[in-house]
């Protein structure tokens, strides 16, 4: 996947984002990282056809968008079940009822809310209704897992314990995922390549690549390593925001 | 009840254990003034020495609601089927026409000012008119829409204003139709808002069917309750007039319950408003 110089303005004039030139390989994690305001669910929501950027194009390996997207709220309908929450993109497709069923199944299973399949959203915590959040993202298999500061509402210890099943996720089904976050150090832990943005309008700052020993886990989280990485980071980080103040 | 009283109690809850009420006390305070004001009445009537014809006892009212029973009773029915049709046209009309206005903006200006001049107009007015062009039973039950269609309409706008942006735009990344939309998103989301629509309908529906009865009774050979208060009034059968407006009020709140029941019903499994206090 490519964003070639992607621009939004808004209709003020203001320029939100751009314009960005990245390259997301197939099954790579990338963070985009920056503060609040840097546009950058602003690209999220440009990759993901929900917004039209004013300036360049978004190339999609093998055209079509197989998305899913995570939005910062869990984004439920409160008077649907999970199931049928999870169900959702796959009866707007129109497809088979019997075939929807197993699809849901295996979603809820790979978030491990098999159990709650019959639950309605007010009566899970936080961290589980993001889960379902995420089950509805992977239900129609997509190549492409958007996610846009999913995890941010969350407590740290749920956050934690999500980050580790999302990693546990990513391992197993090779999804791209670009994920939103303005947390240096999830972005360190989690992605391959954190990408740092500036301050309105957003561009890319600078770029990291985060090899360490696979897989990651708690361990990694308290490493001299990861302190590195985060340090580094979040002087990447001051550096694009200083940029913006200048 | 001493070791849990000595904890905080939740925010929306009263300090004291005595304050509280329970089920039974909110069944029964209602009825104890029901009771204490029907003594006050008898006592009234039977202290002064009141005519029949100014006050009549409540005990008078309930011997007349019996001998007159099949005469308020087929009254009765001929309201209530006026009520329910009006109802009925007001929710699919008012529903329908919010549906269409989601639709279409254009559609939605242009008819939404008409809607409302109904709305405002008084149906006491406009009552007189439709008796003279519809014949009554059709006149009596357009009185009734055109009083209850507006809550209907403007609520179930609301309620499909109401959606999440975020859904939307859920719907919106998986190419969700229209039809789509409005099925799985728009029309649950509304639902609440719907049911808060037909209840206040429900009661207006009655008032619609009561004041074109009232206004037709001089007219023709009106039948419902309205009609047999105004008829009493003229023949000075006050204990009649009190026995129909007595009925008039059960029919209203029997409405009320109907719907009331049926929005707890659909909504319970999700809606704040019907979860109540328990969780």
């Amino acid at each position: 996947m490519r964003l070639e110089g992607v621009t939004k303005r808004y209709d003020r004039g203001v320029a939100a984002l751009g314009p960005v030139d990245f390259t997301v390989r197939k099954g790579e994690f990338v963070s985009l990282l920056g503060p609040s305001g840097c546009g950058k669910s602003t690209a999220l929501r440009i990759i993901a056809g929900l917004s039209e950027p004013t300036a360049g194009r978004v190339l999609l390996a093998g055209g079509g968008r197989s998305i899913g997207f995570v939005f910062q709220e869990p984004t439920l309908m409160p008077w649907a079940t999970v199931r049928d929450n999870v169900a959702l993109p796959l009866k707007l497709s129109r497809q088979r009822r019997a075939d929807i069923g197993d699809q849901v199944e295996v979603a809820l299973a790979q978030v491990g809310l098999a159990e709650f399949a019959a639950a309605y959203p007010r009566e899970l915590s936080g961290g589980m209704k993001m889960r379902a959040s995420l089950a509805r993202a992977l239900v129609t298999d997509p190549d492409v897992l958007l996610m846009d500061e999913p995890f941010a509402a969350l407590d740290e210890i749920t956050r934690f314990r999500l980050n580790n099943d999302l990693l546990a996720l990513w391992r197993g089904l090779r999804k791209t995922v670009i994920f939103v976050t303005h947390s240096v150090f999830e972005s360190v832990y989690l992605s391959r390549r954190v990408v740092v943005m500036t301050p309105r309008p957003g561009r890319i700052s600078a770029e990291y690549c985060i090899d360490t020993i696979e897989p990651r886990d708690e361990n990694f989280r308290t490493s001299a390593e990861y302190a590195a990485y985060c340090r580094k980071v979040s002087a990447a980080l001051s550096l694009a925001m200083g940029a913006h103040r200048r | 009840m001493t070791a849990s009283g000595s904890f905080a109690p939740a925010d929306n809850e009263p300090p004291e254990e005595g304050v509280r009420t329970t089920p039974v006390a909110r069944m029964l305070l209602p009825l104890a003034v029901l009771g204490a004001s029907i003594l006050v009445w008898h006592a009234i009537v039977d202290l002064y020495d009141i005519p029949p014809y100014v006050l009549p006892g409540p005990g008078l009212v309930a011997v007349t609601l019996l001998e007159d029973w099949p005469i308020l009773w087929r009254s009765l029915l001929t309201t209530l089927l006026t009520t329910v049709e009006g109802f009925a046209a007001a929710a699919v009309g008012g529903i329908g026409l919010a549906l269409l206005f989601n639709q279409s903006k254009w559609l939605e200006q242009a008819f939404l000012p008409y809607a409302i001049v109904l709305q405002v107009t008084p149906v006491i007015a406009i009552a007189p008119l439709l008796l003279i062009y519809l014949p009554q039973h059709t006149a009596v039950v357009v009185c009734a829409w055109i009083v209850a269609f507006f809550p209907v309409l403007s609520n179930t706008t609301l309620g499909l204003n109401s959606v999440d942006r975020g859904l939307v735009g859920l719907f919106q990344l998986y190419g969700a139709s229209r039809l789509q939309t409005l099925r799985y998103l728009k029309l649950p989301a509304a639902l609440p808002y719907i049911f808060g629509g037909l209840r206040i309908a429900g009661g207006l529906s009655l008032i619609g069917a009561v004041v074109a009865e009232i206004a037709a009774g001089s007219a023709g050979a009106g039948s419902g309750l309205a009609y047999r208060i105004a008829e009493s009034g003229y023949r000075l059968n006050i204990p009649r007039m009190f026995a129909a407006l007595l009925l008039l009020s059960v029919a209203g709140i029997v409405i009320y319950m109907c719907l009331a029941t049926a929005s707890h019903l659909m909504l319970r499994r999700w809606h704040e408003s019907a979860i109540g206090k328990e969780s």
